[in-house]
């Protein structure tokens, strides 16, 4: 970070002519509906195919012309302090990030983008989602080019602000987390997910006028089986419960394949580096994506696993930052590893991942009582009422009012679990919270890097002395609930001391 | 600046302020209790004493409560913000991670001389913290304070 950082350009530039392809193309995917809502419309006119073609024509012909004039109008320009992009056809708008802003620079390539070798250039400020600054397409080298620029006009910045945000020493980058297809089907199995079920029921239920009977109605179904389907109401039982487990088998299967193929479309080739500047992250299988993240950056840690991935010893490691990363509030930077993995990569980023010797704290007893009475007399006035029903009406046995009470049992059981299992502690530069029972999660942040303490009480937590510490953290969300007023108070105290002594600006 | 430091009060002016934006929202009720009545459905007095019963209490009673709940605490690199009658809220903002401020005077405020600070800081929650019922001429005090402490801290 001692080069000093390259002159000002003056010139504008505008995106790839390339790109105008992939925009055509996309343009083509948002005709196509209407140039079938066109064919349907006109196929009882004669010869309508006569119309239909140049008319299809002219719309793609006009949908080019205006892709071209937006490419045409659209300039951007690397300045010694921000990036300027001037756009717009009619109304015009101009735009400039500063360098300092910028949390991080992706680059995101879709499959066609990738047979062109061009790539989608977005700068994070933090703004989130749209409100971002992106650039498409433009060609790889110059997408490297322009992320090489901002990192060192941002570490320019960095040092004369007297931190370094990064050791310098390294040339190299260093691969801090990879996964290999082995690894990638691993994760796939335990990424189960019946999404696709949905979909499909969703589809039938969208297009069911294109099937050639009513799905969702039960007579029609029962007319199906007592004619061309008698069969298989007549195959007894046996057959009808192999029957049930091999749709039950099925559905596993489907689970299971639909885990695998999401898992390896997202991670496909997921590689994390330590570079002399920060981290990168290259994912994806037809979408691949390029993130650069500054280590500075880095608010907090989030450690998340799963019911069953947990007794299996896989844990996920996310950074927490003001940018986002694929509409997801936090970086993905090891979703799927073994412990001793992510401490690597947590001391890359400047923190101590949780041990168990700390000086763990539990939440008040009292809060957890109070918890678990709220869950009874919320479970216990459903049971009243649906006794009061059930007896009135006279439809079914009031006994079924015992169901909601027998909910309130569990309910109880699972604070008692999350007494023992939520904890959280404070060390010299950190705050530690772990949240949950059976896929406990636990956010690590760094003390200085908070904003704000705020110890809140609800009525009945002011009774029986015990708040909730809600810690401002910038991407994020972090709180502790539950714990003694006086151990909040001892939080407060000494988080404020910690953020007082270092100046937002400087650390980030 | 520690836990036990005594709060500063708010303007007593907030308290008719907030009375008036009470009976502002007070009026609607009073009216449909009002037209209630004149339509004559059940004996007279059924909608509009209740009505009134509850309006007067939340018109006088509740606005002193809440103002007597507030308070502010100014530090020398901090402030600290309490508030909340049932739902009690005690928040500590320090100067260094306050991205920027607004003073903001709505026509009730305007009034009666008052305005409301607010300050945003980076973090998902507690993006920014208001502190109301402040006379003018206080909030800008305040505001240029914190303003000139960020300027030093960041130079």
């Amino acid at each position: 970070m001692s080069q000093p950082a390259a002159p000002a350009e003056t010139g504008e530039r505008r995106t790839e002519p390339v790109g105008l392809v992939l925009r055509a193309i996309g343009g083509l995917r948002q005709l196509i509906p209407v140039v079938i809502a066109l064919a349907l419309a006109l196929r009882n006119e004669g010869s309508w195919l006569l119309a239909a073609i140049p008319l299809a024509l002219m719309l793609f012909g006009a949908s080019v012309f205006f892709t071209w004039l937006q490419w045409h109008r659209l300039t951007y320009r690397v300045g010694a302090e921000d990036i300027r992009v001037e756009s717009g056809v009619l109304s015009r708008a101009a735009r400039s990030v500063p360098y300092e802003r910028i949390q991080d620079v992706s680059l995101e390539q879709g499959p066609l983008a990738r047979l062109f070798g061009l790539v989608e250039v977005r700068f994070e400020t933090g703004a989130g989602g749209k409100d971002e600054l992106t650039l498409a397409y433009l060609k790889e080298a110059e997408g490297e080019r322009l992320r090489e620029v901002v990192r060192d006009r941002k570490d320019g910045v960095l040092v004369s602000s007297g931190r370094a945000g990064a050791e310098a020493d390294e040339p190299g980058a260093e691969v801090l987390f990879a996964m290999g297809p082995r690894r990638l089907v691993t994760f796939g199995l335990f990424e189960f997910s019946l999404a696709v079920v949905a979909v499909v029921a969703g589809a039938v239920q969208q297009f069911d006028f294109l099937l050639p009977f009513d799905p969702w109605d039960f007579d029609e179904w029962q007319h199906r089986l007592a004619g061309p389907g008698a069969w298989l109401s007549g195959l007894g039982q046996t057959a009808q419960i192999v029957g049930g487990v091999i749709a039950a088998g099925s559905l596993l299967v489907l689970g299971f394949a639909t885990g695998l193929v999401r898992t390896a479309l997202r991670d496909w080739g997921f590689v994390l580096e330590r570079t002399a500047k920060g981290f990168r992250r290259r994912r994806g299988l037809l979408t691949r994506t390029d993130v650069v993240m500054p280590a500075h950056r880095v608010q907090a840690l989030a450690y998340g696993t799963g019911i069953v991935r947990r007794r299996f010893g896989w844990h996920g490691l996310k950074f927490v930052s003001l940018a986002q990363d694929a509409g997801a509030a936090s970086h993905d930077v090891a979703p799927f590893a073994k412990w001793e993995e992510l401490e690597p990569i947590a001391r890359a980023a400047g923190f101590a991942a949780p041990t168990e010797d700390l000086d763990w704290h539990r939440a008040s007893a009292r809060y957890r009582v109070d918890s678990a009475l709220m869950a009874g007399a919320i479970a216990g006035a459903i049971a009243l009422a649906a006794l009061i029903v059930l007896s009135a009406t006279g439809g079914a046995s009031p006994l079924l009012a015992l169901i909601p009470l027998g909910i309130a049992l569990p309910l109880a059981a699972w604070q008692w679990f999350l007494w023992r299992f939520e904890r959280h502690t404070l060390d010299d530069s950190q705050v530690y919270a772990r949240h949950g029972w059976l896929a406990p999660r636990t956010d690590v942040a760094s003390r200085i890097k908070l904003q704000s303490v705020e110890i809140a009480q609800g009525p009945i937590a002011r009774r029986r002395g015990y708040a909730t510490l809600h810690l401002g953290l910038a991407g994020g969300k972090l709180a502790i609930a539950g714990i003694p007023l006086a151990r909040a108070q001892e939080l407060r105290a000494a988080i404020l001391q910690s953020i007082t002594t270092q100046d937002f600006s400087r650390i980030n | 600046m520690d836990e036990n430091d005594a709060l500063t009060p708010l303007h007593s002016s907030h308290v008719k302020a907030m009375r008036m934006a009470t009976v502002l929202g007070a009026v609607p009720f009073v009216v449909g209790s009002l037209v209630l009545e004149i339509a004559d459905i059940l004996p007279t007095g059924v909608f509009i004493v209740p009505v009134l019963l509850a309006a007067a209490f939340i018109v006088i009673r509740v606005p002193l409560r809440r103002y007597m709940a507030r308070g502010y605490a100014m530090g020398d690199d901090r402030l600290r913000v309490v508030r909340g009658l049932w739902f009690r809220s005690d928040t500590v903002v320090p100067f260094g991670r306050v991205q920027h401020i607004d003073v903001h005077q709505g026509p009730i405020e305007r009034a009666y001389g008052l305005a409301t600070l607010t300050l945003h800081t980076a973090g998902t929650h507690n993006a920014s913290i208001s502190l109301p019922g402040l006379a003018d001429a206080d909030a800008r005090a305040m505001r240029e304070t914190i303003r000139a402490q960020i300027r030093r801290d960041t130079m």
